[in-house]
């Protein structure tokens, strides 16, 4: 079973996580992996192991590319446990974490958190209603059941995984009633200055290039430049409407369009939970508007003994995750003495390489899908915390009374208080505050994250 | 609202979902179930009543929490599904008994 100690301890089998544990079991190191899913590969890689030829097909390339990391990851030789739910987590590197109903505490010489990303929160009013969902979500459910939407389907939002859900839609056959398009007027050809840097990933660029045509190919109705987007039912999803941009000639005001499922998305970003439980620094980064863990080349956060990589650090993409998890993972066998200087240096430049060709794709996809403010922070009348039903209008009426973080508005509302303790909203709910106290967000901060970090019970906490 | 690419799953188990039985495939969560039973709502939330379908399906809204064999409080989006298995809807919040 699990040891109470290990040399390097890893959080997360998505790339980074998988990649870290290849490359450290590799240099000899006493490595673990814990993660929370059934079968490795994170959100990207999801169910890669038992995919189906037809989800292979639909899902692409990019996807069955996993195979042969989690392939590699399952023959490494470190220790790997599924199903591993980490409910706690200190500044001295100890963790609490439940497998099979029993709870274990760990600890670690290094730590190395690959947790990933998350869906940006998208709130506009009715987001709440059975039949909307997260387009992450609507691709878990292809990648890992092989389910897809039935009956009239929208899809609304920006960015990349937006249009790569349409398309792999498409190659399932599904019918897509309409792509909303919220991308900001004007902010694709304001990044074109950008695409020059973007070229030694072209190949990213193609990818985009081919999704985008297949969507006009297929002649689903694309409304662009939308603003006041809204999903509107009583019990359930009936319909959503929206104003347009100018699509052709004319601007459309107050569109309805009736739909069953609503897929929403609009970006992903650094699930920060344990780096914060961990007590590593945070900071805003204003290109991608979310929390990133700031890390040295090597993904040593501001704990030296703690690496955060991935897309848990900043938004990256799998590849360049894959290749930042490697680089902690030998920096981690170096200081573990596994590795000496000269040997890091030569192991890493490659990689190091490689690393930035692919983040050079990042600037171009930043600035286009950048979500734009109205999106961001919502009008009075929409749900911010789903769990408690907390509004924004009871958020700013809590900044009024005087409340000027995220942690007393939780104290006056309990907004950010009920199960999902503020993962869900807590990057809107700081920036509400922000925008009302016209502060920056490094003042106002986000909500302090406290054990139990996921659901355990009272026996089996006290067990551990 | 959602259906399966496949015409017939490899592995199916069957489960009841709010009394009734489902045949469905094996290794899908018991969220993708509830989706896949035709489920309108999940859960009802303890605040408003309001009824709730799973919103994010990896683990971080907690918008699908039910009931799961008789323990309430579970996301379905990260329990499996498993033959036998009692699914019901949480109707508000748990119930002391039931914990």
């Amino acid at each position: 079973m699990i040891d109470d100690r290990y040399e390097l301890l890893i959080v997360g089998a998505g790339p980074a996580g998988m990649a870290a544990a290849c490359e450290a079991a590799s240099h000899g190191v006493r490595v673990a992996v814990l993660d929370n899913q059934a079968s490795p590969g994170g959100q990207i890689y999801r169910n890669v192991d038992r995919a189906s030829d037809r989800q292979d097909r639909i899902l692409g390339k990019d996807f069955v590319k996993g195979r042969s990391l989690v392939e590699r990851f399952k023959q490494a030789g470190g220790s790997y446990f599924s199903d591993a739910s980490v409910w706690f987590l200190d500044e001295k590197r100890r963790l609490g974490v439940l497998i099979d109903d029993k709870s274990y505490f760990v600890g670690a010489d290094k730590l190395l958190l690959a947790t990933g990303a998350q869906e940006r929160p998208m709130p506009i009013e009715g987001w709440q209603l059975p039949g909307v969902m997260a387009a992450g979500a609507g691709q878990i459910l292809l990648k890992s059941a092989g389910m897809v939407p039935e009956g009239r389907l929208v899809l609304a939002g920006t960015g990349p995984l937006l249009l790569l859900l349409a398309y792999q839609y498409l190659q399932a056959g599904v019918k897509i009633d309409a792509l909303v398009d919220t991308t900001p007027r004007g902010a694709v050809s304001r990044s074109l200055g950008k695409l020059f840097g973007a070229l030694p990933a072209a190949d990213y660029l193609l990818k985009g290039l081919k999704m985008i045509l297949a969507i006009r190919r297929a002649g689903i109705p694309v409304y662009r430049g939308v603003e006041g987007l809204s999903a509107v039912g009583e019990e359930k999803l009936e319909a959503v409407r929206f104003d347009t941009g100018k699509t052709g000639l004319k601007k459309l005001t107050d569109v309805e369009l009736r739909a069953d499922t609503l897929l929403l998305h609009q970006g992903v970003i650094p699930n920060i939970r344990l780096p914060l439980a961990a007590g590593c620094d945070i900071e805003w980064e204003a290109r991608q508007q979310n929390w990133i863990v700031p890390t040295d080349e090597w993904g040593r956060s501001s704990d030296a003994d703690i690496y955060v990589v991935g897309d848990g650090s900043r938004i990256a993409g799998a590849e360049a995750s894959a290749l930042q998890g490697r680089l902690a993972a030998m920096h981690a066998s170096h200081e573990l003495g596994q590795m000496d200087a000269a040997k890091l240096d030569a192991l890493s430049g490659p990689v190091v390489k490689s690393r930035k060709r692919h983040l050079s794709i990042r600037p171009f996809l930043d600035s286009c899908y950048t979500p734009s403010a109205s999106y961001l922070v919502p009008d009075d009348a929409t749900l911010v915390c789903r769990c408690e039903e907390i509004t924004a209008g009871e958020i700013r009426q809590a900044v009024q009374l005087g409340c000027s973080g995220p942690n007393q508005v939780k104290s006056f509302t309990r907004c950010g208080m009920g199960p999902c303790q503020g993962g869900q909203c807590g990057s809107t709910v700081s920036l509400i505050i922000a925008q009302q106290l016209d502060k920056p967000m490094t003042e106002v901060g986000c909500f302090r994250v406290r054990p139990p970090l996921s659901p355990i019970t009272l026996g089996q906490l006290s067990e551990a | 609202m959602f259906k399966t690419i496949e015409d017939q799953a490899a592995d199916t188990v069957e489960i009841l979902v709010e009394g009734a039985a489902h045949r469905v495939p094996a290794n899908i969560s018991v969220a993708a179930a509830a989706l896949l039973c035709g489920l309108s709502t999940v859960r009802e939330t303890p605040v408003t009543g309001a009824g709730r379908l799973p919103y994010c399906m990896m683990g971080v809204c907690f918008d699908c929490l039910m009931k799961i064999n008789g323990q309430p409080n579970q996301r379905a989006c990260q329990v499996m599904v498993a033959a036998d298995m009692t699914v019901e809807r949480q109707l508000g919040a748990a119930e002391f008994e039931d914990l």
